[in-house]
């Protein structure tokens, strides 16, 4: 059977390249880079020239670079870490769009529960932007920081970070993004976007699970949140994932020097399976922007079936995608995401995303349009609330 | 302990909410860059810098200045003249 994965923002398969960089590191290399001796000093070294490439890829300083274990661990380093280290002197007030990720929104929670910190969750239009205006008017003298993320996995959505970034500091306010989404499909360099905090993934760039960095404006201070030893240059503690940072140095590599073409192409398989399904299926919204959007994201809601059905029933023919965030969908509940771009309960069901990546092809993109429209044409079949709909429409 | 109430400084290491040892460790980078008579100075958090930072002078020749307190009171302020080229 043919099969189309298309479900790259809840799982990515390590790309060859990385894998190769990254066997040395398991068995022959296994050295501790913090380590004196030269097994050890040799590690250190590989480990600063990947923090290196990572760095060049969002036009950072090596320095500016800490590796954590995952995107949401850098999420939580950013948005704790600062919060903590700032809120002596500023105050216990934290913004963040709703709709960031889990990682962000739960520790704004873990700040507003353990802390006595005040979270503002700024709503968002109908494509999922945050209004620069709004962001201005949450502002206190209190607000240590604003987190809001580059990209939506949910809705491909892409932010305007400078002109949110501009009004936090003509504040004083240190400004974080989530850009797990976005680095290595679209430009991303911090001192364009003017951030003081970025979080990267790696199994978004095709590393492997399990590895993740955070950028932070140099001179910026944050409260380790894994206390351990001089790791990290005393920001992290925990002995380092070394072929896991191989990898992601590699990964970063490889995209910095692929990045426009990667934009290109994503670009022309996304915009070939917007347009299939649009020609092929009635009554369904296309979710989050039309242009200002990530290159391999096409997301939609379909009026009248479930979209966890959906998934099964795509899932025996070989189609891969999701109903949201990988957490929400397993959870059976309906995507806050798309409740705060103002999708009615009733049609955020039909929720269905698909997150490409260079590795699908044209043939997999007519694979899903050959076998989407008859699924979800049959799912509307079974349903008493399609029927009921489409009847009304009929005698209207 | 000497207490300064002002002192001029040609560098800083900040290791506020860094982890113990990088109280010492950074500073002795840092101090290799500078000339003999000018100032590091080193903000830390870490009550154990306040031992650790004389007693690495004294072992290593250069010049403990003192402390002083940071105005906002969350850290440490600890000031030292490089005298020589650090004896290893």
């Amino acid at each position: 059977m043919k099969r189309a994965y298309m479900d790259h923002a809840a799982a990515t398969p390590v790309r060859p390249e990385v894998m190769e960089a990254m066997l040395p590191f398991f068995v022959e290399r296994f050295g501790n880079p913090s380590a004196v001796y030269d097994l050890g000093s040799a590690i250190k070294a590989v480990m600063e020239e990947q923090r290196g490439k990572v760095a060049r890829l969002i036009g950072a300083r090596d320095d500016e670079i800490i590796f954590t274990s995952s995107g949401a661990e850098a999420n939580n380093l950013a948005i704790k870490g600062l919060a903590q280290a700032t809120f002596l002197k500023r105050g216990r007030h934290l913004i963040v769009s709703g709709i960031e990720h889990h990682s962000v929104l739960n520790s704004a929670r873990f700040l507003e529960k353990f802390f006595d910190f005040e979270v503002t969750f700024l709503p968002v239009d109908r494509y999922g932007r945050v209004d620069p205006d709004r962001l201005k008017q949450a502002l206190t003298p209190a607000t240590v920081m604003v987190s809001i993320g580059h990209g939506s996995n949910e809705i491909g959505t892409v932010q305007d970070i400078p002109e949110l970034v501009a009004v936090c500091r003509a504040a004083g306010v240190a400004f974080h993004t989530d850009a797990v989404a976005t680095v290595g499909q679209v430009p991303v360099d911090v001192k364009e976007l003017g951030v003081d905090l970025l979080t990267i993934s790696g199994p978004a760039l095709g590393a492997p699970k399990g590895i993740g960095a955070l950028y932070f404006r140099n001179k910026l201070r944050l409260v380790p949140q894994l206390n351990g030893g001089i790791q990290e240059s005393g920001r992290r503690g925990g002995t380092e994932n070394i072929p896991g940072i191989v990898g992601l140095g590699r990964a970063a590599e490889l995209a910095w020097q692929e990045l426009d073409e990667t934009a290109i192409y994503l670009t022309k398989l996304r915009d070939l399976l917007i347009a299939g399904v649009r020609k092929h299926i009635t009554h369904v919204f296309y979710t989050g922007h039309p242009e200002k959007r990530l290159p391999g994201h096409a997301s939609f809601c379909f009026e009248g079936i479930e979209g966890e059905a959906l998934i099964f029933m795509l899932s025996s023919r070989g189609v891969y995608a999701n109903t949201g965030s990988a957490c929400a969908s397993k959870a059976l509940k309906t995507s806050p995401v798309l409740g705060a771009i103002g999708i009615r309960p009733e049609v955020a069901q039909g929720s269905l995303v698909f997150t490409l990546s260079r590795d699908n092809r044209e043939e997999e993109v007519q694979h899903v349009l050959a076998h989407l429209p008859p699924a979800v044409e049959r799912l509307r079949s079974f349903s008493p609330v399609w029927r009921k709909k489409m009847t009304e429409a009929a005698g209207a | 302990m000497k207490f300064l109430t002002e002192c001029k400084a040609d560098a800083t290491a900040d290791l506020v909410y860094r982890a113990c040892p990088m109280h010492l460790l950074e500073p002795m980078e840092l101090i290799k860059d500078l000339k003999p008579g000018q100032v590091l100075e080193i903000l830390t958090d870490y009550d154990g810098a306040l031992e650790d930072i004389p007693a690495w002078c004294a072992k290593h020749g250069q010049e403990f200045l003192g402390i002083s307190e940071d105005a906002c009171g969350d850290c440490y302020k600890l000031y030292i003249k490089k005298q020589s080229e650090e004896k290893s």
